[in-house]
């Protein structure tokens, strides 16, 4: 009896940090945004990145974040408050994300995050996604002296991957499909990922290309390592909020369709505020003056400023400059547009009208 | 509980100051708001999960996880259902606690032993060790045992050899009994190890991190049961002309032992959770398993509840035996 009193008390202080944990957040959602409201009372925007990926998010030398996910949570800092530096960063591990988001500890997931059915359903994960800022695919890295020319030269080697991610699940699938045995090597977080890789525990790392291409640039010899040809799943990497709060996720996904509608049209950072000036003088610029918000309430329609384009083009420039700067020419990944161009171009990037 | 109207002097006490009943009043109130905390607790947890729409369930266990295991005792693969996954990482999780308690136990014993040496040398290795072990995070002794360590291993031929034991980057090789029952010692075939027994370097790492942390810490428990063995017993049995190994094995162990054993209870239990890091080090236990399931699931909270059980059951398992093996070497009374 003792004994079990003993053990009944810490049991119950455990349940209750647990329920505790639960309580603030998550409450009712409601057709009004409780998040927005939150987000503004805070005064600043908590978002969730990875922090150890070059081109998507990185802490550089100097100690600031920079990225293609970074410049998503910039650019709806700078249309929520005007300043791109209202935003506190989250470093996330790939297990941790969704347990984050849900919790409320973020507001909104700009991770290198694959959209897909489970995570975005209601009985799944519950995230609601926003546009697709990065279209990837899975891919293989090995040393270039392993003698692997294909997944099949893999059987029987062990492959490292990080856990709680897309490219596990692919990674399974894919070797069954070719039957294929493997040894997958599971760690929580990247830096463990390809410290075990460097290490030469494995023959090969997977993960999405673009990722790996990342990667590469902080070897200590990146030539020395090579992406196999193989392309083995879609990753269409995209920012996500909470499928509880709509209004929320709207504010968001229109944002991100600003900066390539942005980019469409022309709009850079360099011209922003000449372009404004233009629709501000000229009524027949409808489209313009919408989309800028010199006239209508888009903006009031999402909750936001209605010069809520014109803000995060001024802070991150459009679309196309974003992935330039990152991973594009601009940057050392050097990464091809792809079908990452807009879709007058032949790529898959196109927002919806602002109408 | 009728409270007495009429106060017949001297003869009863009204109950608001009865002894018999105050307490009763007292405890029934605490258990109450004990038991409202509790259901507005739960009531809170109901209603925010149904608000996020995460009401348990736990229909999931059943599909496909989807996913593979690199090394389990218990088989599975991708196309076995998540609690089957589950089950593999806490065979896996039971498999380096237990081997883990064994080995720590074995290391343990024999420094807090050495600690009592008379030779001075094996003495302040005894101390060195467990000063510099027990103040060293074991998250970091982990991931040194294995990126530093173990992923150094050479290779192929290169690896290294003990008589019955390869050390290799690809894993641990060690000789048993293979085919038909004959000794088979590791051997290369194609540049590959092959031997009757292999163990991850994972596995390694963890197993060397855990046993070398906890056994540090054993010592220290072994150490103070000897120290309480009276110093006349030592001096008694060196008259007798007991050596220094058969005093301790005959005299003082025994009776150190039921000073011993409730403090290797919590060495035990501690070392049973922090298995649990085996996620750091990229060995599958019940916990990376969990984790994967968790986020191809999405059910957060059902999984930490399974987390919570197990891990909760698994100590309270060492617990009891170790209960029963306190009460065997208890001192029985005639």
């Amino acid at each position: 009896m003792a004994l079990r009193r003993s053990l009944l008390w810490p049991l119950t202080a455990l349940l209750a940090v647990q329920l505790a944990g639960c309580a603030p957040e998550g409450g009712s959602g409601g057709v009004q945004s409780q998040k927005l409201a939150t987000i503004t009372g805070r005064g600043k925007l908590i978002c969730g990145v990875d922090g150890k990926l070059p081109g998507f998010s990185f802490v550089g030398s100097d100690g600031q974040y920079s990225g293609l996910d970074v410049d998503v949570c910039k650019a709806v800092a700078a249309a929520l408050f005007g300043d791109p530096g209202k935003v506190e960063y989250r470093d996330l591990n790939s297990s941790e994300r969704f347990a984050a988001l849900a919790s409320g500890e973020v507001d909104l997931l700009s991770r290198n995050t694959t959209m897909t059915l489970s995570r975005d359903a209601a009985g799944g994960n519950g995230l609601s996604f926003a546009p697709t800022t990065f279209y990837d695919g899975q891919g293989v890295m090995t040393p270039a002296n392993s003698g692997v020319k294909t997944l099949k030269d893999l059987a029987g080697k062990p492959i490292c991957v990080e856990s709680g991610t897309t490219t596990e699940l692919n990674l399974a699938d894919r070797m069954r499909e070719l039957g294929v045995p493997y040894t997958p090597l599971k760690f929580q977080t990247g830096d463990q990922t390809y410290a075990a890789y460097l290490g030469g525990r494995c023959v090969a790392v997977t993960s999405d290309r673009s990722q790996l291409a990342a990667k590469r640039t902080s070897f200590p010899s990146p030539d020395q390592h090579i992406l196999l040809p193989d392309v083995m799943s879609k990753e269409p990497l995209t920012p996500a909020t909470v499928n509880a709060d709509p209004a929320w996720a709207d504010a968001v996904r229109w944002t991100v369709y600003g900066l390539m509608q942005a980019e469409e049209l022309g709009i850079t950072k360099a011209n922003v505020a000449a372009k404004l000036a233009e629709a501000k003088a000229n009524k027949n610029l409808a489209d313009l003056r919408r989309f800028l918000g010199v006239e209508g309430d888009f903006g009031k329609q999402l909750g936001l400023p209605s010069d809520f384009v014109v803000r995060a083009v001024t802070a991150v420039g459009n679309y196309g400059e974003i992935f330039d700067r990152n991973v594009g020419p601009g940057s050392k990944l050097k990464l091809d547009r792809g079908v990452n161009r807009q879709w007058k171009d032949g790529g898959l990037i196109y927002s919806p009208p602002f109408r | 509980m009728g409270p007495e109207k009429q106060p017949v002097a001297g003869d009863v006490t009204p109950w608001w100051r009865d002894r018999r009943v105050l307490p009763w009043v007292v405890q029934g109130v605490v258990g109450l708001l004990v038991l409202l905390l509790i259901a507005f607790l739960l009531g809170n947890l109901v209603r925010n999960l149904t608000a996020a729409g995460l009401l348990l369930s736990w229909r999931w266990l059943n599909q496909p996880a989807g996913f593979d295991i690199s090394e389990t005792l218990l088989p599975f693969d991708a196309g076995m259902p998540y609690w089957r996954g589950l089950a593999a990482g806490l065979v896996n999780t039971v498999r380096a606690v237990l081997t883990g308690l064994v080995g720590a136990t074995a290391l343990g014993t024999l420094a807090g032993m050495a600690s009592f040496s008379r030779n001075g040398l094996l003495r302040g290795i005894a101390r060195v060790y467990v000063e510099v072990i027990r103040n060293i995070p074991l998250l970091l002794q982990l991931v040194f045992w294995y990126f530093v360590v173990f992923l150094a291993l050479p290779n192929g031929a290169a690896a290294i050899q003990l008589p019955g034991l390869v050390l290799a980057k690809s894993g641990l090789y060690l000789a048993g009994f293979g085919e038909g029952l004959r000794w088979t010692v590791p051997h290369l075939v194609n540049g590959v190890w092959q031997a009757p027994l292999r163990l991850s370097v994972e596995f390694g790492a963890l197993l060397t991190g855990l046993i070398i942390y906890s056994a540090a810490f054993i010592a220290e428990v072994v150490r103070g049961g000897i120290a309480a063995v009276p110093k006349g017993q030592w001096e008694a049995a060196s008259s007798l002309g007991f050596g220094w190994l058969a005093t301790l094995r005959w005299i003082v162990l025994p009776q150190a032992l039921r000073v011993i054993v409730p403090g290797l209870n919590t060495q035990y239990i501690s070392l049973a959770k922090n298995s649990s890091l085996a996620v750091a080090v990229g060995y599958t236990d019940l916990y990376s398993v969990a984790e994967t399931t968790l986020n191809q699931t999405g059910r957060a909270v059902e999984v930490y509840l399974i987390l919570l059980g197990v891990y909760l059951g698994l100590d309270l398992l060492i617990s009891l035996v170790m209960n029963g093996v306190n009460q065997l070497v208890q001192i029985r009374e005639r």
